[in-house]
């Protein structure tokens, strides 16, 4: 193996251990059958409609709204997806119906 | 039950089989692109398993960066992961051996499954839990190895496919909106996470959201407490203190 092959191995094995360290530490923080504080408990209750927020806002972080197409098949797509949730509460229809939708968009209208 | 609960682990997770074959596929062509064969795509969907943080792996591959830099970039990418354990503690508990694989495995999209699931009767919770984990994954492998594998031959144009992941998100979003009254913790969660988006770029906005997240909900930890019927324990603890 060359010097960049075993760098580049170095990279992924630097790299796997810290991704696991961010999803390790809450467990090792807090191992099963300990007690543990009054507000960890809370956070953990709340956390997942403040995340999936977050997640949300997430996936628009690589869109431009100062630039064509200004982030609008996005927004349009979104609408889709929420009307369709609320109208029939089916995940899978909801889904790949924004994503078809979406697909038409970029490929054919926003082009 | 083995069975059902694995039709209905593959059934809820189908939404990501789509959007991880295309950001997976999208991974590997960018991987292939930069001269690095369908083995690295596979050992990395299988050891490091996380895809913005895998795209990024890919720049810090093919500018061969310190292993400093890996460290510090893997952190201030992956950090939202930090929080996810936090409410899952309790559904982990009593996972046993699978549990360490299971807290590999909690990618975005699988956090966002498993912690808003509705398990109905007859279904193994844990079981659940941990077909999703590695339905996942195997839909990672898969997207990764593949693309990398094609090259820059994608025999049609999937432009756009991975919108699945933000439709997900959005889906869950909203269920989660029409299943509780007190919407302020969603509204603090996207609108911090917005405008920090807008102060600190998309490079650094992570951190700070987060940060502000975990202050903004401790400070109406009175209000949302009141307000949140799901939570036994903490009503437990109300009728305890009065």
């Amino acid at each position: 193996m060359d010097n960049n092959t075993v760098h580049s191995l170095l990279i992924v094995a630097v790299m796997a251990v810290f991704t696991a360290l961010t999803r390790f530490l809450p467990f090792l923080a807090f191992p099963e059958g300990r007690k543990r504080p009054k507000v960890i408990t809370y956070l953990g209750t709340v956390l997942p409609y403040a995340l999936i927020g977050m997640l949300v806002v997430y996936c628009f972080k690589s869109v431009s709204v100062f630039a064509y197409p200004y982030c609008i098949p996005e927004l349009l797509a979104v609408v889709l997806v929420t009307v369709l949730h609320i109208w029939k509460r089916n995940t899978l229809i909801s889904v790949f119906g924004g994503v078809i939708f979406y697909m038409v968009l970029v490929q054919c209208v926003f082009v | 039950m083995g069975k059902r609960t694995l039709k209905k682990a593959f059934k809820d997770s189908l939404p990501i089989l789509a959007g991880y074959l295309a950001l997976g596929i999208g991974f590997g062509v960018l991987l292939h692109s930069k001269g690095y064969s369908f083995l690295w795509a596979l050992l990395m969907s299988c050891t490091i398993y996380a895809g913005a943080g895998q795209y990024a792996a890919v720049d810090l591959l093919s500018s061969g960066a310190s292993l400093i830099t890996t460290a510090v970039m893997t952190l201030i990418i992956n950090a939202r992961h930090f929080f996810y354990g936090f409410s899952l503690l309790d559904k982990y508990k009593g996972t046993g051996k699978a549990k360490p694989y299971m807290i590999f495995a909690l990618t975005d999209e699988t956090y966002s499954l498993v912690c808003t699931a509705k398990i109905p009767e007859g279904i193994d919770e844990k079981k659940y839990y941990l077909f999703i984990s590695i339905l996942d994954q195997l839909y990672w492998i898969s997207g990764c190895t593949i693309g990398a594998l094609l090259g820059t031959f994608i025999p049609f144009d999937s432009t756009g496919i991975d919108f699945a992941m933000t439709a997900l998100f959005v889906v869950i979003f909203v269920e989660q909106w029409l299943d509780t009254k007190e919407h302020l913790p969603a509204i603090l969660g996207a609108a911090t996470t917005l405008v920090c988006l807008f102060i600190f770029g998309a490079q650094y906005f992570i951190i700070p959201s987060m940060a502000f997240i975990a202050v903004e909900l401790v400070i109406f930890r009175k209000r949302f407490e009141k307000s949140n019927p799901d939570s036994n324990e903490e009503k437990a603890e109300v009728s305890e203190n009065g």
